[in-house]
């Protein structure tokens, strides 16, 4: 680590894998939910669950993209911190923000937050994954401000490099989208296609941009590949996924009542959508394969790697799946929406947080470039469980979500009434369950990984 | 990649090709929105339905429903629910009123909500007012 400020990325780390674990949990009690309808009701209603499950893996994901900016930002740009201290306080800030959010979820009753928090002033709650408070949100604003004010300055004084560059728009484009959320008219359709831009435009949008440049680094770093071939890779990976994303965007413009253009804009281009991450996946191994040195770091290079094939099944090929709109006619809104966006955030987001945490942690933590081999066995370890156990969540989602489809609407007259439906997959929601377990477990055991061989010496370079 | 395709080419097609899809997106959101008027419904949209949008809002209905196959998938579609009920504002009320408070053993169940009368009236008026929204006949059938 070459400069000493890089060490506010610490805090950040862990305070994303603190909320990762909430994250988990709460999954499992909707895993459960789904199987046993009155489990833990009406303590925590699944509709309170989901808002914890689904908020937390927002929060800690951007824990972890600030915690990344921090660390790689300086390293690139080869200079300290605009303002270490901002860095701090900020964290305090947003962790707080956070904890209160989530507290607020689980205490009292929703309709209660929204009064307490006078919702009606400007009303921006009771919408999908943007359930926070307005004081809240207004929060993430400031405390959005002041990080890119940071690394915006730091960029400014020092190297500029396409890497860091491509954060930065990145960035930027994350905190401009996010200014949606504060939009919601009383017209339902209007309120959907601007919700859009705030969800859409951030996961098949400019977040693409921040993985593109995350995994970049990592692989410049743990490689030894020529800059320039990387930087021209992440140029045209991120070109595409601009190109094929933002007129993708139509392909949630099917049915909530706008015009139906949007099914040719949507099919055709949302199609696309696989291939920067297929890109993505032939860059990240045809680096490695270059690769001028061994890095002793093989557990961050597992990630990276994971990461690409990972966000290309989930983002790309699940995706694809039921994005034409004649096959989405009939998959939207079902468990086969439900297996796709578990895939392709963990794919595409959760793992591109968990290498730069890998890549960065061992430094953080006083070591010189990696982990003992110990500890890295036990991460490759939960690599592997969280990471199969994902992909069978997946398979039995999509399952799930074939028979749901079929049962539902597909079998004209006899087709059967939700509830009902429900009942006779149940069978999948159980074997999902059980894979969140397995990921429960996989969790633990990517923590134990923090803990084990500390005293052990370094994994040595391969010769 | 090969040496005849240049890192600034690459920059030149990110940077050209994200401006024009985004001035693209653009063009065709302010098409949508002159357009709205003819799909949305928007002639019935009454302060009733409004206030009942803040109901379903204030409640996070979203977080086990989906509205027009958004939202979470643990429970009911509610897009056409007020045609699934048949055509009956009555039925959506007594359904969200008579939620038993402690559920029902091993089962699903919304909880109760302790909606007012007349926020009880807001939310069937926003409900019925989406059923009516033209969305390219989605959902495909009756169930949802």
């Amino acid at each position: 680590m070459k400069h000493t400020s890089q060490m506010v990325a610490k805090p950040y780390f862990i305070a994303a894998i603190a909320l990762f674990v909430g994250q988990i949990l709460f999954g499992v009690i909707m895993g459960m939910q789904y199987v046993v309808g009155d489990f833990l009701f009406p303590e925590i209603p699944f509709n309170v669950a989901r808002m914890v499950h689904t908020n937390l893996l927002i929060v800690w994901l951007l824990f972890g993209f600030m915690g990344a900016a921090y660390y790689m930002v300086p390293d690139e740009a080869e200079t300290e911190l605009h303002s270490p201290l901002l860095a701090k306080v900020m964290f305090w800030i947003f962790l707080a923000a956070g904890v209160v959010t989530i507290l607020g979820y689980l205490l009292v009753p929703y309709a209660t937050l929204a009064e307490i928090t006078m919702n009606d002033l400007l009303p921006t709650m009771g919408r999908e994954f943007l359930e926070q408070p307005t004081i809240i949100k207004i929060g993430i604003v400031i405390v959005a401000l002041a990080f890119l004010y940071n690394i915006g300055m730091t960029i400014l004084k020092g190297r500029k490099t396409v890497i860091n560059l491509v954060l930065l728009i990145g960035l930027v484009g994350l905190a401009v989208f996010f200014l949606f959320a504060f939009y919601n008219p009383s017209n339902i359709v209007l309120d959907k296609l601007f919700w859009w831009f705030v969800v859409h435009l951030w996961v098949e949008g400019v977040w693409e941009l921040i993985l593109g440049s995350l995994l970049a680094y990592v692989l410049i770093k743990t490689t030894g590949v020529d800059r320039e071939v990387i930087e021209k890779w992440l140029y045209v990976i991120i070109a595409m996924a601009l190109i094929t994303g933002l007129i993708g965007t139509g392909h949630h413009f099917f049915w909530i009542g706008t015009p139906g253009y949007w099914q040719w804009w949507g099919s055709i281009f949302s199609a696309m959508e696989p291939i920067p991450f297929f890109m993505m996946t032939i860059f990240a191994f045809n680096m490695v394969n270059k690769r001028r040195r061994q890095h002793p770091n093989k557990a961050a290079v597992l990630w990276a790697l994971g990461c690409s094939v990972m966000a290309f099944l989930g983002a790309g090929v699940w995706g694809f799946m039921h994005t034409l709109s004649f096959v989405n006619y009939y998959t939207h809104g079902s468990q086969i929406t439900a297996a796709h966006g578990h895939m392709a955030f963990y794919g595409a987001y959760v793992m591109i947080v968990l290498a730069i945490i890998s890549y960065a942690m061992p430094m953080l933590n006083g070591r010189k470039a990696a982990n003992s081999m110990k500890a890295q066995v036990v991460e490759m370890w939960s690599f592997w469980l969280m990471t199969i156990s994902m992909v069978f969540i997946t398979l039995f989602l999509t399952a799930a979500g074939i028979l749901q489809v079929y049962l539902q609407r597909m079998n004209g007259d006899a087709s059967l009434p939700f509830m009902v439906v429900q009942d006779k997959i149940e069978i999948f929601y159980w074997m999902r369950e059980g894979a969140g377990i397995i990921f429960l477990i996989g969790l633990v055991v990517y923590i134990a990984s923090f803990f084990v061989g500390r005293d052990q010496p370094e994994a040595e370079m391969p010769k | 990649m090969s040496q005849g395709f240049t890192k600034s080419m690459a920059r030149n097609i990110f940077y050209g090709g994200s401006m024009f899809f985004f001035l693209l997106l653009l063009v065709l959101t302010f098409d949508t929105v002159k357009s709205l008027p003819q799909t949305d419904n928007r002639e019935n949209l009454t302060e009733q339905v409004a206030k009942g949008k803040h109901v379903w809002e204030n409640n996070n209905c979203i977080g086990c429903h989906t509205l027009m196959g958004e939202g979470a998938y643990f429970a009911p579609e509610l897009g056409n629910v007020y045609k699934r009920m048949g055509n009956s504002k009555e039925a959506i009320i007594a359904f969200i009123k008579f939620r038993p408070k402690n559920g029902i053993p091993g089962r699903r169940s919304m909880p109760q909500f302790n909606l007012t009368d007349d926020e009880l009236d807001a939310v069937a008026e926003f409900l019925k007012y989406v059923s009516e929204i033209n969305n390219q006949n989605w959902p495909p059938n009756i169930q949802g």
